[in-house]
C-alpha cells in the first residue's frame, strides 16, 4: 500500500498551466501528481477553459485547484500509514507459491502471527455452512447445519456466547457491529445478541436461505427458498421491500460492497441485480449455462467472480459492460468463492481451497494463461469446503467446513492500514470507541432510495426539465379511465363505445374493460329507450310519431 | 520463499498505560464507501440541526420604554453599551451584558427623534421639541439634566464625526454643530438650493469624513461635501427614504431603507443605478444597521419583522419576529457582531442573536470536542489574528484615538464572526450541498406571520399584474419604443449634480 517515501518529490502546488516538461525532476512531479490523481482523484476534471461565465469559471477554478492540493496531500499522507501488507514471494523461479504449506508459513512468521491459523474441530456438530467475521475483523460467528451457532473472540481464543438451536441453520450474519447478529433459521430469521438472548424474530423473513446486511444503510436483506429478497430496516425494526425474484430457489447471494446492490445467483444460470426501489432486477446476467454456484464481488465493484456447476470460474465486469472477462475451469465445481481486501480470491471446491491473485482480474480471454496458477493452496485431506471469508484487515482465511472451522494464514490478503475513524472498521477500537462509532453510524444512516448502479450520483441536481419531472410526479395520479372517457364523448348515432366494442377485436376475450363498456353502452340504451317512452307519452298519440330516439 | 504477514501489536493503537486511543487514518477511497450519499446525510443532518437550533430571541431590555423605541445610538468607544430614545422623549443607557438599565432622562418633551454619541462618551440627542441636548450617562446619575443644548428647527436625526468633536444635525437643512466652541449656532449649513422638505435622515460617513449624506421627505437623497461646504448631488427616488446607513468597510457604498418596501445599496460615485435592491419586507423599511464587518446588515420594518441581509444577496438570510413585537422603527447590530437589536412600537428593546442557531458561552464538551477536532486549523488561524490584535492593543498609548479602537473592535468582530467561529466541516458541507432540493428547503423555510405572508402573496400578484400589464403595453407599441429598464434603475426618478 505504501510506497517508498524517498522516490518522493517534496509536496507543491502545480502551477494551473503545466510547463513543459523540461528536466527530470519536472517530470518526476508530474509523475507524482498523475499517480496521486490516479488514487485519489475523485472523476475527471473540469474543462475551466470553455466555460463563459467569469465568475463560474473562477469558482471552478478554485475547486479543481482545491481537488489537486487535496489529491497531492492525500498522496503526501501515504508516508504516515505504519504498516506494509504481507507478503509470499518465490526466491527464484522454480519455486511456487502454491506449494507452501500452512505449517511453513506459520514458522516463518512471529509467534502471535503464527497463532491467527488454528483450527476448531467439531465434527459431530455437522457441517458448518456458515462463518462471518465483523466488519473490523475482530470476532467470528460460525454456525453448523445441524443448528450449533457459536461467536469468539478468536485472537484470543475467547468464546462469546455458544447456541445449540436444535433446527436447521441455513446462514448467519454480523450485523453493524459484534453486538448483534442474524441467523436464518428453518422457519424465519432471528436476531440474537452477543451473549445469545433472543432478541428478535424477524418472522416476515421466511425460510431465508442466505443473509445479506449492507452496514451503511443498517439493512439486513434475506432471499427464501421461494426466490423471494426481504429487506429489514435493523435500525427501525420496519420491514422495508419484498422483491421476488421469480426465477425459482436461488443458488448463490452476495452483495456489492461497493454500492449496496444484491446479487442473487439462480438454477439457470442467470445472475440478478437487486435494489430495494425497483420490483425487477436492475440488470440480469446470463453468466453460466447451469446453475450459478457462488457469487462474489470485489470492494472497489469493479470485478465479480461466480462459479458455475460446470466447474467454471468466471469474472465479469459489473461496472460498466456486465461481460465476462475472463474464466477458467476447476477440478470440481466450486461450493463457495471469497474476495480479500486487497483483491486475493478464495475459491473453495470439493476439499479444496484455491487463493488467486488480483492478476485474474486483469485477465483476458486472448492472454496466455488459459489457467492461472493458485497463489496459495489449502485442504485435500477429506473436509469438504462450505464457506469461505477473508478476515478484513488480517492475512487470514476463514473456512467452515465439514468437520469444524479453521483458519489459515494468506499472506497479502489483508488491508494494512485500517482507518479508526470509518465506523465499524477499527480493529482495536475500545468499549466507547465501538458505542460512538454507532452513534454516528446511524446518523449518518444511508436512506434505501440512495442505493443505485452509481452510488455517486446523490447530490447530483436533477436537469431533468420542468415539464419531464411534473409529468413522473403524475404517475402517482389516477390513471385516466377509459371507459369514463368513452362514455362522454359526444358521437352521432353510433356511439364511441359501441365503435369500441366493435374494433375491440378478439370477441371470445371478455375482460373487465369490455364488461364496463358493454355495460355503459347498455345503460345509454335504456335511457335512450326510456327517453323514448316518456316523449312519446308526453306528445299523445296523434304526435307521437314525432319522438326521436336523440337527446 | 520469503514470507512476511500481517501482525499489528495493540500497543500500535494505544499506548500501553494509557487511556488515549490513536486515531489513524487511511485515506484510500475504496475504504470509504458512499461517500457522497454519507457527506449529503451529513449535510442534512447539519442544516436541520441549525434549523433545530434557530431560537434568535434571547430576550428583551428591563424595564421597557412607556411609548415606542423610535431611535438607537450604539457607543463606539465599548461594546456593551447602547442608547435607546422613546416616543415620550426619554432616553436610556443599557448594559447589554446584564440586559439592565443604566442610566435614563427625559430628553425631550415628545418623539427623540435622533441619538448619537460623542468620542468623549457623551451622549447627543435631537428632538422635534426643536432642541439638540447633550448627556454624561456614564458619569451623571439618572434623570440629571443635559450638559449642553442647541436650539434650531425640528431635528430629525444627528451624526457625529468619527474623530473631531462636531456633529451634523437634520432639519430641514443639514446643520454642522462644534461640540468644543462655546457658540451655539451652526459652524456649517448645508442645504440643497431648491429643497425646503424635512430631512427624514442623516449619516456621516465614518472613513471619507467629509461626505454626509440625507435623505429627505422630498424623496430625495441628497450628497454634501463639507470640504466645499456644499451639496454634491440629488437623487430623487419614487418615493421617500426612511433611513441610511454607510457601509463600515466600503467608504463609498451606504444603504438608504425606502417606503417601497426595499433597502437600495447606492455607490456614492454612480447614483445611476443601485448597486443591489433587497427585496422582501412587505412594508416601508425604518431603520438599517450595518455589521461591524460590513458583509451582512439587518433592517427593521414597518411590517414587525426585522430582516437580516447578506450584503451579497438579494434576498434575506433570515427574518426574526415575535407575536408581540409591533412595528419596528430602529435596528443595530451589535459591535462584536454576535448580537441584533430592535426597538419597536410597542416600547421594548429586544435583543437577539446575529445567527439564529450559533450559541455562545461555554460550549459543552461533546461540542467542543466536534469543533477542536474539525476546526483545529481555522481556530489556528483565529489564535494567531488574536495575538496581532492583541500586540496591536499593546503597543498603543491609552487613549490615543478612535480610529484604533475602532480598528480593533472590527478585528474582534472579525475575530468572533459566528460564520468564521464555526467555520468548521458542517459549514463546508451545508455549502456544499446547498443546493440540494431538500436541504435547500430546509434551510430556507422560516415560519411568517399570517399577516406578512398573506402580505407577500398580495405584494406578488400586485407586482406580477404590474409586469404583466406593461408587457402587454409593450406588445401592443411600435417595437423598441418602450424599452426595458433594468430593476436597479427604476427606482431613480430624476438625478441632479
Amino acid at each position: 500500500m505504501a510506497s517508498e517515501p524517498s522516490s518522493k518529490p517534496p509536496a507543491t502546488r502545480r502551477p494551473s498551466r503545466p510547463a513543459p516538461v523540461t528536466d527530470e525532476e519536472e517530470r518526476a512531479k508530474a509523475q507524482y501528481a498523475k499517480a496521486a490523481d490516479e488514487q485519489y482523484g475523485r472523476g475527471g476534471r473540469i474543462k475551466t477553459k470553455a466555460v463563459k461565465d467569469k465568475k463560474l469559471r473562477a469558482n471552478l477554478r478554485a475547486v479543481e485547484s482545491k481537488h489537486r492540493d487535496a489529491t497531492l496531500q492525500a498522496k503526501n499522507a501515504e508516508i504516515l500509514l505504519e504498516n506494509e501488507a504481507g507478503f509470499l514471494e518465490p526466491d527464484h523461479e522454480l519455486e511456487r507459491t502454491y506449494k507452501v504449506r500452512q505449517d511453513e508459513v506459520r514458522q516463518a512468521v512471529g509467534v502471535e502471527t503464527a497463532k491467527k491459523g488454528f483450527e476448531l474441530r467439531l465434527p459431530d456438530l455437522g457441517p458448518y455452512d456458515a462463518c462471518e467475521y465483523t466488519r473490523n475483523g475482530r470476532e467470528l460467528l460460525i454456525a453448523s447445519r445441524k443448528g450449533h451457532v457459536a461467536t469468539m473472540d478468536w485472537r484470543a481464543g475467547k468464546l462469546g456466547c455458544e447456541l445449540q438451536l436444535g433446527e436447521t441453520v441455513r446462514d448467519a450474519k454480523w450485523l453493524h457491529n459484534n453486538q448483534m447478529f442474524a441467523v436464518a433459521q428453518k422457519k424465519c430469521v432471528y436476531v440474537y445478541g452477543n451473549d445469545g438472548v433472543e432478541i428478535h424474530r424477524l418472522k416476515k423473513h421466511a425460510e431465508a436461505v442466505r443473509l445479506e446486511y449492507l452496514p451503511y444503510h443498517w439493512l439486513l436483506a434475506s432471499i427464501s427458498t421461494a426466490g423471494v429478497i426481504r429487506y429489514t430496516d435493523t435500525s427501525t425494526g420496519q420491514m422495508l421491500t419484498e422483491l421476488p425474484t421469480k426465477l425459482g430457489p436461488p443458488t448463490a447471494f452476495c452483495q456489492n460492497p461497493y454500492n449496496a446492490i444484491l446479487h442473487a445467483g439462480h438454477q439457470k444460470g442467470t445472475v440478478t441485480l437487486w435494489s430495494p426501489n425497483s420490483s425487477t432486477p436492475l440488470v440480469k446476467i446470463l453468466a453460466h449455462h447451469g446453475p450459478v454456484r457462488a457469487l462474489a464481488v470485489d470492494k472497489s465493484g469493479r470485478y465479480m467472480v461466480s462459479t458455475c456447476q460446470d466447474r467454471r470460474v468466471s469474472i465479469f465486469d459489473i461496472r460498466n459492460t456486465y461481460k465476462e472477462l475472463f474464466s477458467f475451469h476447476l477440478r470440481q465445481p466450486a461450493q463457495t468463492v471469497t474476495i480479500s481486501d486487497r483483491n486475493l480470491t478464495a475459491i473453495g471446491y470439493g476439499t479444496h481451497v484455491s487463493v488467486y491473485k488480483p492478476d485474474i482480474f486483469s485477465m483476458t480471454p486472448d492472454s496466455e494463461i488459459k489457467l492461472p496458477a493458485p497463489y496459495m493452496n489449502w485442504g485435500g485431506d477429506g473436509q469438504a469446503v462450505f464457506r469461505l471469508r477473508f478476515c478484513p484487515f488480517e492475512d487470514v482465511l476463514g473456512i467452515a467446513h465439514n468437520s469444524g472451522f479453521s483458519s489459515i494464514l494468506v499472506p497479502g490478503a489483508g488491508e494494512a492500514n485500517p482507518d479508526s475513524l470509518e465506523p465499524g472498521t477499527n480493529p482495536f477500537e475500545n468499549t466507547r470507541q465501538r458505542q460512538e462509532a454507532e452513534v454516528h453510524s446511524l446518523l449518518e444512516k444511508l436512506q434505501p432510495q440512495m442505493i443505485s448502479l452509481d452510488p455517486n450520483f446523490v447530490g447530483n441536481l436533477n436537469l431533468a426539465s420542468e415539464e419531464q419531472r411534473c409529468r413522473e410526479r403524475d404517475l402517482d395520479a389516477k390513471p385516466e379511465d377509459k371507459i369514463e372517457k368513452l362514455k362522454k364523448k359526444a358521437r352521432g348515432r353510433n356511439s364511441a363505445l359501441r365503435k369500441y366494442l366493435r374494433k375491440r377485436g378478439q370477441k371470445n376475450v371478455i375482460d373487465e374493460e369490455k364488461v364496463r363498456a358493454r355495460e355503459a353502452m347498455r345503460a345509454n340504451d335504456r335511457k335512450i329507450a326510456e327517453k323514448l317512452a316518456s316523449d312519446k307519452k308526453k306528445y299523445g298519440p296523434a304526435l307521437e310519431r314525432f319522438a326521436t330516439k336523440g337527446f | 520463499m520469503r514470507i512476511k504477514a500481517l501482525s499489528r501489536s495493540a500497543a500500535s493503537a494505544q499506548a500501553p498505560g494509557s487511556n488515549v486511543a490513536k486515531n489513524i487514518r487511511n485515506l484510500d477511497p475504496d475504504l470509504h464507501p458512499f461517500e457522497r450519499a454519507r457527506e449529503y446525510t451529513r449535510a442534512l443532518n447539519a442544516t436541520k440541526i441549525e434549523r433545530m437550533f434557530a431560537q434568535p430571541l434571547l430576550g428583551d431590555f428591563e424595564p421597557g420604554h412607556v411609548d415606542g423605541v423610535y431611535s438607537f445610538a450604539k457607543d463606539p468607544e465599548c461594546l456593551d453599551h447602547f442608547a435607546s430614545g422613546s416616543g415620550d422623549g426619554i432616553v436610556k443607557v443599557w448594559d447589554l451584558t446584564s440586559r439592565k438599565e443604566q442610566w435614563q432622562g427625559q430628553a425631550h418633551n415628545n418623539i427623540v427623534k435622533g441619538m448619537c454619541w460623542t468620542r468623549d462618551r457623551k451622549l447627543i440627542t435631537c428632538g422635534s421639541d426643536q432642541k439638540i441636548q447633550m448627556f454624561e450617562p456614564y458619569t451623571t446619575p439618572s434623570k440629571s439634566p443635559p450638559v449642553a443644548t442647541w436650539h434650531g428647527g425640528a431635528f430629525t436625526s444627528v451624526s457625529h464625526h468619527r474623530s473631531l468633536p462636531s456633529f451634523a444635525a437634520a432639519s430641514d437643512k443639514v446643520s454642522i454643530y462644534d461640540i468644543s466652541r462655546a457658540s451655539g449656532a451652526p459652524v456649517q449649513t448645508l442645504q440643497w438650493p431648491t429643497a425646503i422638505d424635512t430631512i427624514n435622515a442623516l449619516a456621516w460617513n465614518q472613513v471619507e469624513t467629509s461626505i454626509i449624506a440625507s435623505c429627505a421627505t422630498d424623496r430625495a437623497i441628497i450628497l454634501y461635501d463639507l470640504r466645499t461646504n456644499s451639496p454634491l448631488h440629488r437623487t430623487v427616488l419614487n418615493l421617500a427614504s426612511n433611513c441610511m446607513a454607510w457601509s463600515p468597510m466600503e467608504a463609498f457604498n451606504f444603504l438608504v431603507g425606502n417606503e417601497d418596501h426595499n433597502t437600495y445599496l447606492f455607490d456614492m460615485r454612480n447614483m445611476k443605478r443601485a448597486l443591489n435592491i433587497y427585496k422582501g419586507h412587505v412594508a416601508a423599511v425604518m431603520s438599517v444597521d450595518w455589521s461591524p464587518t460590513g458583509e451582512e446588515f439587518v433592517s427593521g420594518s414597518y411590517d414587525r419583522s426585522v430582516r437580516i441581509w447578506e450584503r451579497q444577496k438579494g434576498q434575506s438570510r433570515d427574518v426574526y419576529h415575535t407575536r408581540r413585537m409591533q412595528r419596528v422603527f430602529s435596528v443595530a447590530w451589535s459591535p462584536d457582531n454576535n448580537y441584533l437589536l430592535s426597538g419597536s412600537d410597542d416600547g421594548n428593546v429586544r435583543l437577539w442573536r446575529a445567527k439564529a442557531s450559533s450559541r455562545q458561552g461555554v460550549k459543552s464538551y461533546a461540542l467542543r470536542q466536534k469543533l477542536q477536532w474539525q476546526s483545529f486549523k481555522c481556530l489556528d488561524f483565529l489564535s494567531s489574528l488574536w495575538a496581532s490584535l492583541r500586540t496591536a492593543v499593546n503597543s498603543m498609548p491609552y487613549g490615543r484615538g478612535v480610529l484604533e479602537a475602532r480598528q480593533i473592535s472590527t478585528g474582534y468582530a472579525l475575530l468572533m464572526t459566528p460564520s468564521k467561529l464555526s467555520n468548521t466541516d458542517d459549514d463546508a458541507l451545508k455549502e456544499r450541498y446547498k443546493h440540494m432540493p431538500e436541504i435547500k428547503r430546509i434551510a430556507r423555510h422560516r415560519h411568517l406571520p399570517k399577516q406578512v405572508k398573506k402580505a407577500a402573496e398580495i405584494k406578488t400578484e400586485e407586482l406580477a399584474a404590474i409586469k404583466r400589464r406593461e408587457e402587454n403595453e409593450r406588445r401592443h407599441t411600435k417595437k423598441g419604443q418602450v424599452r426595458r429598464k433594468a430593476a436597479r434603475e427604476t427606482m431613480i426618478l430624476a438625478r441632479e449634480q
